[in-house]
């Protein structure tokens, strides 16, 4: 629907320039802002403590970021298609959207998935539907990101067993679980479990993978959702930050050693409009970890302090007018990502205001990587606005805000409290609610929404997902059920349901439930019998 | 005099929730009494909602694609409990492809991803039932 009545036109000049508040930027920064600025406590060498510069000595001149583009839609077959059109295409890895059936622990056949198998990612029910999605694509050789929850550790055993029919070596997988709970209460509100039971299951795979997937990310830390549900910056940073304390907190109280599961703990950060400013975050981000690691925690293994992360573009800044126009937000914002030493980036497609990315979109993304990496000279010299005036005092002043917000939740009681308490949603929210009305009276630009506006509708071929996936993925899995033996599908969930009443770790019943075919509605009903179901109050 | 009553909410699995909490906020703010259902609710819990508020519009936000099963069901159910005055919205990421078939059904408002809040009140003012508009002064 085109937009019918156009705000008052935004002031021009150096603020509506930078995309930035006024209050925040000014036009000019100087050594006078570095004062007090030492730079190897602040800064330091890449690869040397706290990282703001970077965690590799050499930045991309050892290895370049891997290019993860997130996809998956309607069924496993489909998506596997995909996933071998990217890897023959030069992608380096591969990164799993599930469908809202699966991200919420429900299976194909459940009443609440009616409209949403396969909608908005690949429907994985069962083990047979994880075999085919990576059918002809040896495990051992990819590594594989998961964007799964609350019903992370479950995927995660399906993915296992599939390894383990390839005779692939669990030790030698590598990949990331995103694993993270705590964003979904915050921001992205995908959640089964109150958030105790929840964290337990990420301390279970924490404990689990120390053991036998030593390589395997066990976590992604995000704030990706967090700024998509309309948080600032430095809220993203913040929160972020607070939620990778408290899971390390719950594994510490576990009694794991942080010298041995915090190195698997990754990040995800998101890569927005406000260029200087997101790459300051991501510096920001690694020098308040390393001294969150080394000395809240105590770690002394440097791998613990050093925080890796992956970057996606903003989806939230894409818009359905003038939908080319987002091809060149993309590029400055990976290009912010690229800037600020991301290990790993996606970026998003033209067309994802408007549904799910095509082939030829979906693509483009990845050109666009392709072309920062091999022709802009960029990544050549590490950190390279390291020592700028402006970048140094962003840097600074995120991390100083930071430190604030943390303290804060840290008198909530942690971030576990903090969000019973509504504490970050409200701060999010509010910041959604004043950046739509910025944008409302024209006091934030958008290209093409609220500034230089075509009434013209876009030309633009989309990606149709129809209720096809939804009727194969019943079926297949009534056959799944019809051809496994109910009896030890039984025993398997009693298992799983009295392990979760005790203490026990719960990833060897889950993988036993998986072997037998138990589906991943099956698993999460089992433990929903004995954790009940979160729900949150409803505010505006 | 009575305010515009509108029930805002968030059906299907999706938790997505920062349109449906600022459009809430914003009708709010443009006078309106705003109930804000909370997320994953069913075609059938919001009629309930709306009848029981006695709701002169319902605004739903999807941006999972799940509005081709939700849409119809809850116009069907609006229909049964004779509450077809009842204006309905639709907002979030609605291919351009389903737009006729959700009017055909009696959506009035289908509201893509950059409308401006202003859009969606004037829309709302306007078409609610004719004895819960405002004077026309007072808009």
């Amino acid at each position: 629907m085109a937009v019918a009545s156009k705000p008052a036109p935004a002031a021009t000049g150096a603020k509506a320039a930078s995309g930035a508040p006024p209050e925040d930027v000014r036009p000019l920064y100087g050594p006078a802002d570095l004062a007090g600025l030492d730079y190897v406590h602040d800064l330091n060498d890449p690869g040397g403590f706290p990282y703001t510069r970077g965690i590799h000595a050499s930045g991309y001149g050892g290895k370049l970021w891997t290019m993860r583009q997130f996809s998956g839609f309607g069924t496993p077959e489909e998506t596997n298609r995909r996933y071998r059109e990217l890897l023959a295409a030069g992608g380096t890895g591969l990164s799993v959207a599930f469908d809202l059936p699966t991200l919420m622990g429900r299976d194909p056949d459940d009443p609440l998935s009616r409209g949403e198998v396969g909608k908005c990612g690949v429907s994985v029910a069962s083990l047979p539907d994880m075999e085919r999605l990576f059918d002809g694509i040896a495990l051992e050789n990819v590594t594989t990101s998961m964007t799964i929850n609350a019903p992370a550790a479950m995927i995660f055993a399906m993915y296992l067993v599939v390894a383990e029919r390839q005779g692939a070596d669990w030790s030698r997988l590598s990949g990331t679980l995103q694993n993270d709970i705590l964003k979904e209460y915050i921001a992205q509100k995908e959640y089964i479990y109150p958030p105790r039971p929840s964290m337990r299951l990420v301390t279970d795979v924490f404990a689990f993978c120390a053991e036998q997937a030593p390589r395997w990310n066990t976590i992604s830390v995000s704030g990706y959702h967090i700024r998509e549900a309309g948080a600032t910056a430095l809220q993203e940073l913040a929160f972020t930050l607070r939620d990778g304390i408290e899971y390390v907190q719950y594994g510490v109280d576990a009694g794991l050693d942080v010298d041995r599961f915090v190195p698997r703990i990754s990040f995800f950060f998101n890569a927005h409009n406000r260029f200087f400013e997101e790459i300051a975050k991501y510096r920001a981000a690694r020098k308040l970890w390393a001294h969150v690691m080394r000395e809240r925690f105590g770690a002394r293994d440097e791998r613990a302090w050093k925080l890796r992360f992956h970057a996606q573009t903003a989806g939230v800044s894409l818009t359905a007018q003038q939908p080319y126009n987002n091809v060149v937000r993309t590029a400055v914002q990976a290009l912010a990502a690229v800037l600020g030493g991301a290990n790993s980036l996606h970026t998003n497609a033209l067309d994802e205001a408007l549904g799910l990315p095509t082939r030829e979109a979906a693509l483009l993304a990845l050109r666009t990587q392709q072309v920062i990496a091999h022709e802009s000279g960029v990544p050549a010299a590490v950190d390279p606005l390291g020592g700028s005036f402006f970048v140094e005092t962003l840097t600074r002043e995120l991390e100083a805000g930071a430190c604030e917000y943390m303290d804060k939740i840290d008198a909530l009681g942690g971030m576990v409290p903090a969000i019973e308490a509504g504490y970050p949603q409200r701060e999010i929210a509010n910041s959604a609610y004043r950046t739509q009305q910025a944008i409302e009276t024209g006091e934030q630009t958008v290209v093409g929404v609220n500034q230089h506006v075509d009434e013209t509708p876009p030309a633009l071929e989309t990606l149709y997902i129809d209720e096809s996936a939804a009727e194969r993925q019943s079926e297949r899995l009534a056959r799944t059920k019809e051809t496994r033996d109910p009896r030890g599908v039984e025993r398997t969930l009693d298992a799983l349901r009295r392990n979760a009443t005790g203490e026990g770790n719960l990833m060897p019943p889950l993988l036993e439930a998986v072997r037998a075919h138990a589906t991943l509605g099956e698993m999460c009903a089992a433990l929903r019998d004995v954790w009940g179901e979160y729900e949150e109050a409803p505010s505006v | 005099m009575r305010r515009i009553r509108v029930v805002i909410a968030k059906p299907g699995l999706d938790g997505h929730d920062r349109g449906a909490k600022v459009i809430a906020r914003s009708l709010r703010d443009a006078g309106m009494e705003v109930i804000y259902t909370g997320l994953r609710q069913t075609p059938e819990q919001i009629v309930e909602a709306a009848l029981q508020e006695d709701a002169d519009a319902i605004g739903v936000s999807i941006l999972s694609g799940a509005h081709n099963h939700v849409c119809p069901r809850m116009m069907a159910l609006l229909a049964e409990k004779g509450a077809r005055d009842v204006l309905v919205v639709v907002g979030g990421i609605i291919p351009d492809a389903d737009i006729p078939r959700l009017r055909e059904i009696g959506i009035e408002g289908v509201f893509q991803p950059g409308t401006s809040m202003q859009t969606i009140v004037d829309f709302i003012t306007t078409h609610v039932r004719a004895d819960a508009r405002p004077p026309a002064d007072a808009s």
